[in-house]
């Protein structure tokens, strides 16, 4: 109801509210549509609700249930999913793990595991893999970027014109696992590639608890650099909580902030760090709420953004405005009642526009943010 | 100090004087005049043109001096050849000038290297559109320049033509000086001769005639066989084809009456190769000098009675100029298609002639083809790109292949262009930019373009709500045929013009543009009104998304909407169609105080631009140059 435009009360009466479809064909996906991304997020950090643990069970329960009825294959092909969603739940268990690592590491396994014959088999079955990860969460957008660039990548091969069908699916295996090595990889990789930034005596401004940021401020801090950190408090999730115990635990100076507080520190502030959900074409980001007007006000004051995030993380999107995105909503709690007839704006996320960002941590190096096209129409073409 | 400064009183104002200025007074400078000239040619061009002296190739001269021609000349060559990407046209100029070690010779070289080196690189890359222009550029400037014969009487002629010049402000030079009495002995015997050969004096109205020479300083020395030669072979002058180095020493750019030929072979073949009759337009907006402008509808009849005399040109392809002419067929796609569609045509009727080659001759055809849908209307960046690739195509033709199945290959190639990188994409860039139209959004377009249209149509189709606001603007009103269209499929639309944009950008939610083309630098190149939308929706922070097919991307950049642009007709300006009534500027076509400008296309800088859609998917303008690079990758490989 909240448009651009000033006409919306005109809006209003002409458009009607597109049905939820989504919703009904995907049975344990939560009809509220809460994000089961930032859910699982907020489980890491050890703040289980009840909710996600009924819904998870579902969604494995449901899940092979689901395939086996709808499958058109033959039991092999109910297998392979099974298999698939079990794989990922083995590797999401870590909480170190990244989701979308844990997707790339359960299609490679279909791979290694598959029994197609052809090629074209394969890559179907490749692709029904894929989409059953995809729809286990919508609002993911590491996942959905994830198994999309993995199956360009390995299929992306000249390998596919061999004749010999065993030697081109070991190599596609080879491919598989080497994509799977490197995003396990890409945390080492950027923490090492941004330790040059971060020089004695400065004090970084974090948002929201991201494990690369985590992982490079960690690498610092074993490098024995001076620095100090400013974490927001990232409510509803408390994540800045969570983020200035791990670093205390590390030794390095913690202040936190009110989200609210952020213009007030920006001036003692010398680089902001983010990490992101995903990496859009345009070179945006999108990642947890309140990035966007960190990144406003740094940019406003001159200070660098730098936006720590794995190469998979690297999405076919293109939003123009906030809204122009998936919506992922999470439930936040006020501490105190409020009345039914009052909104909640419960989006988790928001999309940071590429001129207020600095530059981009990956593990293909570092880069700005038009570089991410680049790469985009590289392995798309 | 002083003696840099110009005195304002005495420069006519209509002499825009770019950079720094020595000192203009012409007798302290009789003196002086050799050396600024002779260093300035001297220097690579990209120093020549503002920093340079401020008779020579800075000003931008009034169209009537002699002498002073010679310098703008250089320096509107040298402007042109740095606001160009380098090419092979503008190093062969930049080559040229060192080597003229007489003044006026960098001058008439540079012209020569205009024309010359048009054609070679209208066979090969950088886009043709920046030939065209270059081209153009030459055949007008001549209209307005003069080289002289002798070179070393130049400097004095030069300063005394300067001076009588800023004292004198009447477009007919009544004063001769020996120099200039000398030439205009030659040019009667030249006109002489002309007129012998001249196919026709009567074709060219006096009228225009006279009114082109008064543009010209010349008037004195002109008669008018030679102005009518002029305009003949001015626009003969970018149909020249090959052009070696030691050639463009020798020749001007376009043949010209007033300038001397040293060959006057070429200037007669020239003048016959030209099938396009062009008059010179009088009374030029100055800064778009480099550009071509011509009386509009006096061509068309002319064509139109040698419908049947076209010997060198094929009827397809003369019926797609004739349309260009009179506006029938406007728009990028368009226009690219028809000329590909009349290319089919001829390669169907082709047939190798004796002791040549497919690939050759065929390429030499569609180059002579080219220049003369140059002259009816000045290529876009769409047909400049076709135009590279079937050029590339013919080159790749295996030598073994028979007569019959080049052509038939050809022939499909082409129309594997037209399908794939016009139809197809514009399905592509369709099936992208419906995903970003919603419920209750208000889609603000401007003009009428082709791929806007059929998102428009296949969103109303998708059963979104939304509606169109069609901004239109004067003199062609082609946001009306949008209308027209939108309304018939039932699509809920508002129709305002230009000058009400910031009124109704505040209701606007998304904004659809399209585009002649996508420069390397993410700037638009499109419909002049584009770049106004686009800034006033980025003041408003309302996202604009252009709409263009890869194949009109192109390398080159530009950084404004000066250098590279198509001047239309200015009578359009003046007069509005089915009012009679506004008539106030009748009679004032002709008034020095007053210069019509109808530009056609303007340059829209990337900061504007959200995002571009492209059958390559939504890019932001940034990544233009990698889709460039992909695109030619794709193109040396198939």
């Amino acid at each position: 109801m909240w448009r651009r435009s000033p006409s919306f009360i005109l809006d209003r009466h002409s458009s009607s509210s597109p049905p939820m479809a989504d919703t009904t064909r995907v049975p344990f996906q939560n009809p509220d549509s809460i994000s089961a991304y930032y859910q699982a997020r907020a489980a890491h950090h050890g703040v289980i609700s009840i909710d996600w643990l009924a819904q998870a069970k579902a969604a494995v329960g449901d899940v092979s249930a689901d395939e086996q009825l709808n499958s058109t294959v033959a039991d092999l092909g109910t297998e392979k999913s099974f298999n698939v969603i079990e794989e990922f739940n083995n590797w999401r268990k870590q909480p170190d793990l990244a989701e979308a690592v844990a997707a790339i590491r359960a299609l490679a396994a279909v791979i290694r595991a598959s029994e197609a014959t052809t090629m074209m088999e394969l890559e179907i079955e490749l692709k029904k893999a894929s989409d059953t990860l995809k729809s286990w969460d919508k609002t993911s957008i590491s996942l959905t970027a994830g198994c999309d660039l993995f199956i360009r990548y390995v299929t992306r091969t000249s390998a596919l014109e061999y004749e010999d069908f065993n030697s081109a699916k070991s190599r596609l295996l080879e491919r598989a696992e080497k994509f799977g090595e490197i995003s396990c990889k890409a945390r080492k990789i950027i923490a090492m590639l941004s330790q040059d930034f971060i020089f004695d005596g400065c004090t970084i401004l974090v948002h929201g608890f991201s494990r690369v940021v985590l992982e490079i401020l960690k690498t610092a801090a074993q490098n024995n650099k001076l620095f100090r950190v400013l974490c927001t408090e990232g409510r509803p999730d408390g994540t800045g909580v969570l983020l200035s115990n791990e670093l205390s635990k590390l030794d390095i100076p913690v202040k936190l902030l009110l989200d609210s507080a952020v213009a007030y520190s920006m001036d003692e502030v010398d680089m902001v760090f983010a990490g992101a959900d995903g990496v859009v074409e345009s070179g945006g980001i999108i990642n947890m709420m309140g990035t966007y007007q960190i990144a406003l006000v740094a940019h406003s004051m001159n200070k660098p953004v730098y936006v720590a995030a794995e190469s998979y993380k690297f999405a076919r999107l293109y939003p123009l405005d906030q809204k122009d995105m998936a919506p992922a909503l999470r439930p936040i709690e006020f501490g105190i009642k409020i009345p039914a007839k009052v909104e909640v704006e419960r989006s988790a996320r928001d999309y940071t526009p590429p001129q207020y960002l600095t530059l981009l941590f990956t593990d293909l190096g570092v880069l700005s943010p038009s570089v991410v096209s680049d790469e985009l129409i590289q392995l798309y073409l | 100090m002083e003696s840099r400064r110009n005195p304002r009183a005495v420069v006519d104002p209509k002499v825009r004087q770019v950079g720094f200025f020595t000192s203009s007074q012409p007798d302290s400078t009789q003196q002086q005049q050799p050396d600024p000239i002779a260093s300035v040619s001297s220097p690579p061009v990209s120093t020549i043109s503002p920093s340079g002296n401020s008779l020579s190739p800075v000003m931008i001269p009034p169209p009537r001096h002699n002498s002073s021609d010679t310098f703008p000349l250089r320096g509107a060559a040298a402007a042109a050849a740095s606001a160009v990407s380098p090419s092979s046209f503008s190093y062969s100029s930049r080559r040229d000038f060192p080597d003229g070690s007489m003044t006026a010779s960098p001058g008439r070289v540079s012209r020569g290297s205009f024309v010359k080196s048009y054609v070679p690189v209208a066979s090969s890359l950088p886009g043709v559109g920046i030939d065209s222009m270059a081209a153009a550029k030459s055949s007008s400037v001549p209209a307005t320049g003069l080289t002289t014969v002798s070179v070393v009487n130049m400097p004095p002629g030069l300063s005394e033509e300067v001076q009588s010049d800023q004292k004198n402000n009447s477009k007919s030079l009544k004063e001769k000086t020996t120099k200039a009495e000398r030439r205009a002995l030659q040019e009667a015997q030249r006109a002489a001769k002309a007129a012998a050969k001249a196919e026709g004096g009567g074709k060219v109205p006096p009228v225009t005639l006279g009114s082109v020479a008064g543009t010209s300083v010349k008037a004195a020395k002109t008669a008018k066989p030679t102005s009518q030669k002029n305009d003949v072979v001015v626009a003969a002058g970018p149909s020249e084809k090959k052009g070696g180095p030691s050639e463009k020493d020798r020749k001007k750019d376009a043949p010209h009456p007033r300038m001397q030929y040293d060959d006057e072979s070429r200037v007669v073949k020239a003048k016959r190769r030209a099938v396009v009759k062009q008059t010179e337009a009088k009374n030029r907006v100055e800064l778009f000098r480099h550009l071509p402008q011509y009386e509009h509808g006096t061509q068309l009849p002319d064509l139109e009675t040698k419908f049947f005399q076209l010997d060198p040109m094929h009827p397809a392809v003369y019926k797609v100029g004739l349309q260009y002419l009179s506006g029938d067929i406007a728009g990028g796609n368009a226009r690219c298609i028809a000329m590909l569609q009349a290319f089919q045509e001829v390669v169907k009727d082709y047939s190798t002639p004796p002791e040549k080659t497919l690939n050759r001759d065929m390429t030499a055809k569609i180059s002579s083809y080219v220049s003369f849908l140059i002259e009816c209307r000045p290529l876009s960046v769409s047909m400049g790109n076709a135009i590279r690739f079937v050029k590339n195509r013919i080159a790749k033709l295996p030598i073994t292949l028979s007569e019959s199945e080049a052509k038939a290959a050809l022939q499909s190639d082409i129309e594997t262009f037209i399908n794939e990188k016009i139809i197809v994409a514009d399905n592509v860039i369709v099936k992208h930019a419906v995903t970003k139209i919603r419920d209750g959004d208000v889609l603000l377009t401007y003009g009428s373009p082709t791929a806007v249209e059929m998102v428009l149509l296949r969103a109303h189709e998708l059963r979104k709500k939304f509606r169109v606001l069609v901004v239109d603007s004067r003199p062609k009103l082609e946001g009306q045929l949008l209308l027209r269209r939108l309304i018939k499929r039932g699509i809920n639309c508002t129709y305002t013009h230009i000058n009400a944009i910031s009124y109704i950008m505040h209701e606007v939610t998304k904004v659809f543009l399209g585009a002649s083309s996508v420069l390397s630098n993410g700037t638009v190149y499109s419909r002049v009104g584009t770049a106004c939308v686009a800034m006033v929706a980025n003041a408003f922070r309302v996202p604009v998304l252009v709409c263009c097919e890869a194949y009109k991307f192109h390398e080159r950049v530009q950084l404004d909407s000066i250098c590279s642009n198509e001047l239309g007709d200015p009578n359009a300006i003046s007069k509005v169609r089915g009012r009679e009534d506004i008539n106030y500027l009748d009679g004032l076509t002709n008034n020095t105080n007053l210069q019509f400008l109808n530009l056609m296309y303007d340059a829209t800088p990337s900061d504007y631009i959200s995002m571009i859609i492209t059958d390559y998917g939504m890019v932001p303008p940034t990544s233009v140059p990698v889709i460039v690079r992909e695109y030619q990758k794709e193109h040396v490989l198939v």
